[in-house]
């Protein structure tokens, strides 16, 4: 990337690239956004951590100004979300393909800079570097439709940068995309943090959040559940606790009751126990025997984003 | 196995109303709108509108005049219609009544010259009777025919002693003079029609049973409008197709909305710096010039296939096929902005625009349609883009003679688009 897409850095008196106060939006009888609030530092990646209906698309959407919310402010460098000063600040990567099929991938681009007000040389320059940061300079000519689900949502992203704004927003932005484009789609996302670009994340895969956040707010029936960076949250769920993983055969009832007597969680046929030390699994090997049930496999494992959230909420994140 | 492939596809036609509506509505409309213009319902039956100017004044003339005003198939106008808080306008002259064919205003207008009285009907080989002038408009191939008919009806009904008088001048001419006998008899019978001529103008009847055979009253026809050009119905065709497809067009362009919307772009522009006032007019922008395109491409496909005069009818051409263009474009943003779904547009254009297209004279001049429906027609744009359209290039007005239609098709664009902007408000924000 060229220095031109530098975003802007922020002094310690410049407004904060985002700042959603105890935002509320409810569709009817559902609360989608049920009293958000965060706030992010300028260069920082903040992912939003949750599952389908989770309200990360409505918070996005807000934060877009295509949502108005219900109670609650929401600001983008300090201008009112939705306004023309924060619309020129932000850059928004929809979780659909927001792309004309009909048009070429430099036609498209082309259109969106337009309606973020460039033209000429600057608009051609602009296009040129969404082009190679997409890596879709060979592909400059095709037409949209044509191109492969993983060049789509490349492009999908670089029309979203073309204007330079200085905060982005992806919205699941590795949806339906193969092992390879989605490698390729985190070096971009890469490349805009090496140039210090403030994002907001979205999306259900805990090893992306893991990969590309600073932050990691996980989010649950619209609400914050937890905010940190990853190692914090498995912290404050976990300490220095580790979890182990056994799986035991032996008659079904039985299992889930011993299970449950020890404070354990069944998943499928597996069971899954919380020990401060690993010196605790004798114990639980002892008391299997005893029990009359046979341990097949076990394991010990650090926690991660997918246990804090099932720590947290009492459900898998793809739920 | 057949029953159950049966009773899915039932189902899933039940769920599809999109599918229902062109199955059950569309035909149904159709044939409604078929059946009332060719359908034999006497009492829908189109009127021909005629003006009459009486130059003569005798009592012939008056009788022939009355004669036509009470036949139940011609509306008949001796003056022109009133305005409100104006005086009553004069009569029409010969002059005034030709002016109104080229209007288009009416089919047929009859003037009833000067001597009339004197030579009412033609007998004979060396027929002396004094002819009635029928101006016409080269359009309409039905109204001069008609009302030439009824003009003989009229004649043989509403004159019986004219008729009975000139019957025995032509007898004396060619068979030689009467006995005083004859004359007497002859003369009684004649005083005997005279009376109850006298009773039946005191009920305000039309007079004595209708008389067989034509033509006794001679006619001369003059073609006023479109007497120098090659196809009266070429430039009709034009503007009538051009303007159903151009409805078509700009509904299926002004779709673009609901992809766009669908696929999340509309998203994204809007958080753009184009606000959906922006978004809107620039649509509406591109689908008036699509739209004129359109009909430029038609009427020059129609000028060098078809020989239509279209380079001398440039400037009229060019406000026509804006204000029609506009109105058909916001009439296309209108239908895009109230469906959710292309579908929905495909089936609610193709229902409306076929039946705006029936009844607006884009299948079969409206002149042939009973009066409810023409006027029924005057609610679409069909009817104002085809008046407008025929004003030039059959008619051969000035750009100033389209304001009506101009006005009408730049209201309803305005009020069709009005109407869109408000609707667009559900996709601004959430």
């Amino acid at each position: 990337m060229s220095a031109s897409m530098n975003p802007a850095v922020a002094s310690p008196h410049a407004p904060l690239p985002l700042e959603v106060e105890a935002m509320v939006k409810r569709f009817g009888a559902v609360t989608a956004v049920d009293g958000i609030s965060l706030a992010l530092q300028g260069g920082e990646c903040v992912g939003l951590l949750g599952p389908n209906g989770a309200g990360k698309s409505t918070l996005i959407r807000a934060i877009a100004g295509r949502v108005i919310p219900d109670a609650g402010r929401v600001s983008v460098f300090g201008a009112e979300a939705g306004s023309q000063a924060a619309r020129a600040a932000l850059g928004w990567v929809p979780q659909d393909l927001a792309l004309y099929p009909r048009l070429s991938v430099k036609e498209n681009l082309r259109s969106f800079g337009r309606y973020h007000g460039l033209n000429g040389k600057k608009l051609e320059q602009a296009v040129a570097r969404c082009l190679a940061w997409a890596a879709l300079e060979d592909r400059a000519g095709e037409l949209t439709r044509n191109l492969s689900g993983g060049m789509k949502r490349r492009l999908n992203m670089a029309a979203g940068l073309i204007h330079e704004p200085r905060l982005m927003l992806l919205d699941e932005p590795t949806v339906g995309v193969d092992t390879q484009s989605r490698n390729r789609i985190f070096e971009m996302i890469e490349a805009l943090r090496a140039q210090g670009m403030t994002i907001i994340y979205t999306t259900h895969y805990m090893e992306e959040a893991e990969r590309l956040c600073d932050r990691i707010a996980i989010v649950d029936h619209g609400r914050i559940i937890a905010l940190g960076t990853k190692e914090a949250l498995v912290h404050n769920s976990f300490a220095s606790r580790s979890q182990v993983v056994a799986r035991l055969e032996g008659p079904e009832g039985k299992v889930a009751a011993w299970v449950a007597e020890r404070r354990g969680k069944m998943t499928d046929s597996t069971a899954e126990f919380t020990v401060e030390h690993p010196s605790e699994i004798a114990a639980l090997l002892e008391g299997a025997a005893s029990s009359g049930l046979e341990l097949v496999d076990l394991s010990l494992r650090r926690p991660n984003l997918e246990s804090v959230f099932l720590h947290l909420t009492g459900r898998e994140l793809r739920d | 196995m057949i029953i159950p492939i049966v009773r899915t596809a039932l189902l899933a036609l039940r769920r599809d109303r999109v599918s229902l509506v062109l199955s059950f509505v569309v035909p149904i409309a159709f044939f409604s709108i078929f059946a009332a213009v060719f359908g034999s319902q006497r009492d829908t039956m189109p009127k021909i509108k005629v003006i009459v100017v009486d130059q003569d004044q005798s009592r012939a003339s008056r009788q022939l005049v009355k004669a036509l005003q009470i036949d139940g198939s011609l509306i008949v106008s001796t003056t022109p219609a009133p305005t409100k808080n104006q005086p009553a306008p004069p009569e029409f002259t010969a002059e005034t009544a030709e002016a109104a064919v080229k209007a288009g205003d009416v089919s047929v207008a009859l003037i009833v010259p000067r001597g009339f009285g004197d030579h009412p009907i033609s007998f004979g080989p060396d027929a002396t009777g004094t002819a009635i002038e029928l101006l016409n408009d080269a359009s309409d191939t039905i109204a001069p025919q008609m009302v030439s008919g009824l003009l003989q009806k009229a004649a043989m009904t509403a004159m019986p002693v004219t008729m009975a008088e000139q019957g025995m001048k032509y007898s004396e001419k060619y068979l030689g003079t009467f006995t005083p006998e004859q004359r007497r008899n002859m003369n009684a019978n004649l005083d005997q029609l005279r009376q109850i001529e006298k009773r039946q103008n005191a009920d305000g009847g039309t007079g004595a049973a209708a008389g067989p055979g034509g033509g006794i009253i001679v006619v001369k026809t003059r073609t006023v409008v479109g007497e120098n050009k090659n196809n009266p119905m070429l430039s009709f065709e034009a503007a009538a197709i051009g303007v159903m497809f151009l409805l078509f067009t700009a509904s299926g362009s002004a779709g673009a909305l609901l992809d766009e919307a669908e696929s999340g772009a509309l998203d994204r522009v809007l958080s753009s710096r184009v606000n959906m006032n922006g978004l809107l007019a620039g649509k509406l922008v591109f689908n008036i010039l699509l739209a004129f395109t359109q009909l430029t491409l038609m009427f020059l496909w129609a000028w060098a296939v078809f020989k239509i005069d279209f380079f001398s009818h440039i400037p009229g051409f060019v406000v026509m096929g804006l204000s029609t263009a506009f109105a058909v474009a916001a009439f296309g943003m209108l239908l895009a902005s109230i469906c959710r779904t292309r579908a929905q547009l495909g089936a609610l254009s193709t229902l409306l625009i076929l039946v705006m297209s029936a009844i607006g004279g884009s299948m079969f001049p409206r002149f042939l349609m009973p009066e409810a429906m023409q006027k029924a027609g005057l609610w679409t744009i069909n009817a104002w883009a085809i008046d407008g359209f025929e004003k030039v290039f059959w008619r051969d007005l000035p750009v100033t003679a389209l304001w009506q239609q101009v006005s009408v098709l730049l209201a309803i664009g305005i009020v069709l688009f009005a109407v869109a902007r408000r609707v667009a408000r559900r996709w601004e924000y959430a």
